[in-house]
């Protein structure tokens, strides 16, 4: 009963960070130079036809309340009207959704190098706490959270694509394999970054399990290494870098913007900036949206898997 | 609190005074200063006028006469990134400099009074964590075709929420503590207790959000003007010039290399330093 009410009010809490984004997002319209009229006709040629269907279409004769209202009908059923420029006459849902394929690939490429490397490097890092091995491994993630990612992507595109030579510098390659291979590059750059964050909540998160009395109990009753490592720091170290994703989510989506720019990916990133340059509002509208709408999603799993991963959790769920 | 307790304390406070800071702070120091000698006086050290074009030196790479070569017009690419230090500093130097003014009056404000100031800024502060902060500068400032400045207030703007939060809850700590308790006994206003008793002692977070605002600002203002927003008109730039520099990673890598080692080492720096000044306040504050 305590665990619906608080994941109820969580979920309110997001559908309230949705709405506010919508006016925001509406408001896009507004802010941009001309009349809205004009900035919805973009480049097309004006013609009293295109006039009579924009003016149907987005209420432009009703007041502004209206306009958002019916706007929002739309933005709630996935419709955000066509595409000014990037592509135009395309919906913008189908443009989204042709495009977020390559993004999400990126991504999940680079949480599985997050996964299968910043995990255990912090795990490490931590139960050797002040040796050389510690050190090492906190200084460089230190200076590889530091680095912003279009300073590490150029840099990285320069030497190993460009100097060495070992990676192919632009396109996407063909099949599977092929596709990998061009991706490894800039996934690579985006785990750098997220992976020094994970390193770091990791090492600090195993640090303060290490120091427990169950885990000391646990050695003191003989337990292998490896069992107290996986089944007792792992489990209660997890809970804090799991908390964390949410803001990796949101480092994760601006960095994949500047690298996918840098490598230039045809993705989401490379969308919503062609979106903004042309000043293809609906596109940029409905990609803001998806991301509002990505960004709820993934703090609520969070809020799930907290709940699962630490049955404490469950009793102490503060409903304020 | 006797004698024979403080004395100790003393001696431990005289010996930090007397301690250097460590080498890399120092290192940090000379690199700062060497970039406000650039900002300040950028003529003194260019070899070359920055924006003098030499079309029969196109995209060449280092030579005796240019250092790190020359761009596509054939501009000096030394002269290009001293120049640029200017955009790269003053920017977010505004917006560290505004955000922490208004942040913490604001935040030691709510921290101080609670009430509707309080709650409306903690939601406030809820909304903008969940959103892609360089992001929606990005999309505002790409939509409304503004310049360098309106980057510099739309990151300033969105920057503000996160420090009043962090002053509130330094403040929030400090409110409970006696020293506020007998102020407020001795009938001191508001405005002074906050002004002359919370915020000296909170001093060592501003501080250290002065230094990470700057670091946020410079990285994202540098971000923008590689994506082609929120250029200085008529100035270069090192976000400008990581950009010009990528399609000649062939040519002259050092057009992107200098930018990039530049805004890497000044962002280090200043967090470095950042670092430094936090723990030496808090640790004279814990002296005292």
């Amino acid at each position: 009963m305590r665990i619906t009410l608080f994941l109820l009010r969580r979920l309110a809490g997001g559908l309230a960070l949705l709405v506010v984004l919508s006016m925001l997002v509406f408001g896009l319209l507004y802010l941009s130079p001309g009349s809205t009229l004009q900035v919805l006709m973009g480049s097309r040629p004006p013609s009293p036809a295109l006039v009579r269907a924009l003016n149907a279409k987005y209420h432009l004769n009703e007041p502004v309340v209206l306009q958002y209202w019916h706007w929002l009908e739309g933005a709630v059923h996935f419709n955000f009207g066509v595409s000014i420029s990037v592509e135009t006459g395309e919906p913008v849902t189908t443009l989204i959704l042709d495009r977020v394929g390559l993004s999400a690939e990126l991504a999940l490429y680079a949480l599985i190098i997050v996964v299968l490397v910043g995990i255990p490097l912090g795990m490490l890092a931590g139960t050797r706490r002040g040796r050389a091995t510690d050190r090492g491994i906190s200084l460089v993630s230190t200076a590889a959270v530091s680095a912003p990612a279009y300073v590490t992507s150029i840099l990285g595109l320069y030497v190993f694509g460009v100097a060495l030579g070992w990676f192919p510098v632009y396109g996407l390659g063909t099949g599977f394999a092929g596709r990998l291979w061009h991706l490894t590059l800039p996934a690579l750059t985006l785990a750098a970054l997220l992976g020094a964050i994970v390193v770091r909540q990791t090492r600090a998160a195993v640090l303060d399990v290490v120091s427990q009395d169950y885990i000391t109990f646990a050695r003191l009753r003989g337990l292998r290494r490896g069992r107290i490592l996986l089944k007792y720091t792992l489990r209660n170290a997890a809970v804090p870098v799991l908390t964390s994703a949410g803001i990796l989510l949101i480092i994760a989506i601006t960095a994949g913007l500047f690298i996918e720019q840098v490598f230039s990916l045809p993705g989401a990133g490379t969308l919503l900036l062609t979106a903004v340059t042309d000043k293809d509002i609906p596109t940029v509208q409905g990609l803001a949206m998806a991301l509002g709408i990505l960004v709820v999603v993934v703090n609520l799993l969070v809020d799930v898997g907290v709940l699962i991963l630490d049955p404490r959790t469950r009793f102490s769920t503060k409903v304020r | 609190m006797t004698t024979l307790a403080a004395e100790p304390a003393v001696a431990v406070r005289r010996a930090s005074v007397r301690r250097l800071p460590p080498l890399t702070v120092i290192i940090s120091f000379v690199v700062v200063l060497i970039m406000l000698v650039l900002t300040v006086v950028p003529g003194l050290v260019e070899p070359y006028n920055p924006l003098y074009q030499n079309l029969f030196l196109s995209a060449a790479g280092p030579t005796h006469a240019h250092w790190l070569g020359t761009d596509s017009n054939g501009r000096d690419v030394l002269s290009l990134v001293i120049g640029g230090t200017r955009s790269a500093l003053i920017g977010p130097a505004l917006i560290a400099f505004g955000t922490v003014t208004l942040g913490a009056s604001l935040g030691m404000a709510a921290g101080f009074l609670g009430g509707p100031l309080d709650a409306f800024v903690n939601r406030l502060a809820d909304l903008l964590y969940a959103l892609p902060g360089l992001l929606v500068v990005i999309v505002i400032v790409g939509v409304v075709g503004g310049g360098y400045w309106l980057a510099v207030l739309v990151l300033l703007l969105l920057s503000i929420p996160g420090e009043i939060r962090l002053c509130r809850a330094a403040t929030s700590v400090q409110v409970r503590l006696p020293y506020v308790e007998a102020a407020r006994t001795i009938g001191l206003p508001s405005r002074r207790i906050i002004a002359r008793h919370i915020a000296p002692n909170i001093l060592p977070t501003i501080i250290a959000t002065f230094l990470l605002d700057f670091v946020g600002a410079l990285l994202g203002l540098a971000g923008l003007a590689y994506l082609g927003f929120g250029t200085p008109p008529g100035a270069p730039s090192w976000g400008a010039l990581l950009y010009a520099g990528e399609s000649l990673l062939q040519q002259n890598p050092w057009l992107s290399i200098a930018p990039a080692i530049l805004i890497i080492i000044t962002a280090t720096s200043v967090t470095l330093i950042g670092d430094w000044c936090y723990e030496r306040a808090v640790r004279s504050g814990t002296d005292r």
